[in-house]
């Protein structure tokens, strides 16, 4: 329990005859940004929704420091955004905190430091129906940030902002991770992950298709080759890498080697006679690996759209 | 965005920081919490004084200008303007507070219950208060004991207007001040408080049930002011359907107030939904237990639900 916050084993959510979350099994440390990725309507906001207590299992568990969800123990110590902001309308913001404040058993003050936190303390005094969607947003993690929790739980914090509103919302949550608070993001953007996630879980269709960490799942760096002819540069980058280790694409040959072992295979291709246009070090991007992940599973319904 | 503000170390924050303090502690927070979100609601405010002004206009104003012109009061059709007289005195008190809550008060405090309990599936609130410290039972008490003290509230303003508004006459048309005892006074406010918190009940239940205010308040008025009174009219002429219509809960609430000397000396059924059906005894523990009931049912759905 030292070092992990939230433990899930094979967390079930069926709705009818809809399984929305399918064994979900997953682990989030202590001090670590957590994201949890997904095209939306794959189950990421039920899961978050089991791990808050507010949705029952149909089966597995669910263990949010060492307490069931739901429990005093967990929800005293998560704060959390769930599927955008709900507050009461006719209450100003810093009201709307102060309600909060009050079911959290702290103090006004503390109402007040999280509006200052997330710069919303000069409009704390209008109502929350004339805030912007930012503003609404923003609100919410000030709420989230109540009381000081373990596990900040935000999901899609960034839905619905504009560049400059998804800019902050990103440097805030890095900027709490700078001080080693524990958060779990959800998101469908990948770019979003990739920058500030430590680890990263993969979901798709209700389930948990990858859990590991950003670099883990990019994979080794590769290099790409752009050669003639190509058949030439083929046969002897497999000579090199192992015939495994190459892959055919559009403009060149893909091989998983060290970049250290650039020159030799620049020597090799040159002894064998090959024009070499290109040879790079090139990572995948996050975005490669999750529609590879997802491609399998993309044949029931297009990811991209749902809900 | 400032990071000024955050000051304490990750590992400062475990949670044996803030000590647990129970379902109580939990209930005591919830309150507070509630209300603090009803008193700065406009609506509970409109709410509160839309029922009092019913209240001075009907208990009140029309059966004085009626006394003072000399014509036939409000729902005292046949009564000569100077038997209007005593009902509009401080003595009368008693019997006159509980005159408009079984049906027109209660309609009102069931949108109170309602709106507080139902507003907060639409607003996403119920979500937010949840993911808060207190757990379900705990966290949803806070908001019964609110509307509870709304009630208490909305009860003892009533009491005050009465008191103030009979004076009044009583100055105006030079009688002398007779206070109501304080036996039967006492008793009248605590049947006031059981009908008025037995609707807002009802509307808390009638919220959390179909998760949407509009859809509850639309449902409680057509209860209480049409269902009701339509199967009491059937229950007249169709015998067995009375079983039923004399433990429905307008039936208690209205036989309550009836007890309570509501109707007026010369005519019991004389007010809107005040009744002589059942004694006041019963009526007032079948009105205690509607209560309960609806509270229990109400906390049991919040316990178990989704919240989504």
């Amino acid at each position: 329990m030292t070092n992990t916050i939230v433990v899930t084993d094979r967390l079930t959510k069926r709705y009818g005859d809809r399984l929305a979350v399918s064994d979900v099994s997953l682990t989030v440390r202590s001090g670590e940004v957590y994201g949890f990725l997904g095209p939306n309507g794959a189950g990421k906001t039920t899961t978050l929704r089991m791990l808050l207590g507010l949705v029952r299992p149909t089966s597995g568990t669910a263990t949010i420091l060492g307490h069931a969800p739901g429990e005093t123990g967990a929800t005293s110590r998560i704060g959390a955004l769930v599927e955008g902001p709900g507050f009461y309308p006719y209450l100003s913001g810093r009201d709307n905190l102060r309600v909060m404040a009050r079911y959290q058993g702290v103090s006004d003050r503390a109402a007040d430091e999280a509006l200052a936190r997330v710069d919303l303390a000069d409009r704390g005094g209008d109502a929350f129906k004339s805030y912007s969607l930012g503003m609404k947003q923003r609100l919410g993690v000030a709420s989230a940030l109540l009381g000081e929790p373990d596990l900040l739980v935000l999901d899609e914090p960034t839905n619905g902002l504009d560049p400059a509103g998804m800019a902050d919302m990103r440097k805030l949550v890095v900027d709490l991770a700078k001080q080693g608070q524990t958060v779990l993001l959800s998101s469908h953007l990948l770019a979003e992950v990739q920058e500030i996630c430590d680890r990263v879980g993969v979901i798709a269709h209700g389930r948990l298709l990858a859990e590991s960490t950003v670099a883990e799942l990019r994979g080794a760096s590769t290099l790409l080759v752009r050669a003639h002819p190509v058949d030439l540069a083929l046969s002897v980058s497999m000579r090199v890498a192992g015939d495994d280790a190459v892959q055919l694409i559009d403009d060149g040959v893909r091989l998983e080697l060290p970049e250290e072992r650039a020159p030799e295979l620049a020597r090799a291709l040159v002894e064998a006679g090959a024009d070499i246009h290109e040879i790079r070090p090139s990572e995948r991007s996050l975005e490669d690996v999750f529609f590879e992940m997802t491609a399998d599973h993309s044949d029931h319904s297009d990811p991209e759209e749902n809900r | 965005m400032s990071t000024a503000t955050m000051t304490s170390a990750p590992a400062a924050r475990s949670g044996s920081v803030r000590s647990a303090t129970g379902p109580l502690g939990g209930l005591v927070a919830s309150t507070r919490a509630e209300l603090l979100r009803l008193r700065k609601w406009p609506a509970v405010w409109v709410l509160a004084t839309v029922w009092l002004l019913l209240n001075l206009t009907f208990a009140y104003l029309f059966n004085y200008i009626a006394y003072a012109t000399g014509s036939s009061g409000f729902s005292n059709e046949g009564v000569p303007p100077d038997a209007l007289l005593p009902d509009l005195l401080p003595a009368a008190i008693p019997s006159v507070l509980t005159g408009g809550m079984p049906m027109f008060g209660g309609a009102i405090m069931f949108i109170l219950g309602a709106l507080a309990a139902g507003s907060g599936f639409g607003w996403g609130t119920w979500k937010t208060v949840l993911t808060q410290r207190p757990r379900r039972l705990p966290a949803f008490g806070g908001t019964l004991a609110a509307v509870g003290v709304a009630v208490v509230g909305v009860v003892a303003a009533t009491l005050v207007l009465d008191v103030a508004t009979s004076t009044l006459i009583a100055v105006v048309e030079g009688q002398s001040i007779v206070w109501p005892a304080l036996g039967p006074l006492a008793e009248s406010a605590a049947g006031a408080l059981l009908i008025f918190g037995m609707w807002a009940a009802a509307g808390v239940l009638v919220g959390v049930l179909t998760r949407s205010p509009a859809l509850a308040v639309g449902l409680g008025l057509v209860w209480s002011l049409v269902v009701e009174n339509l199967l009491r009219g059937v229950g007249n002429l169709l015998s067995g359907i009375e079983y039923v219509t004399d433990v429905l809960p307008g039936t208690a609430a209205g036989s309550l107030a009836g007890a309570l000397g509501a109707g007026g000396a010369g005519d019991p059924d004389g007010a809107p939904g005040v009744l002589t059906v059942l004694d006041g005894g019963p009526a007032a523990l079948l009105v205690a237990a509607y209560l309960v009931v609806f509270a229990a049912v109400a906390a049991l759905l919040m316990r178990h639900r989704d919240v989504v």
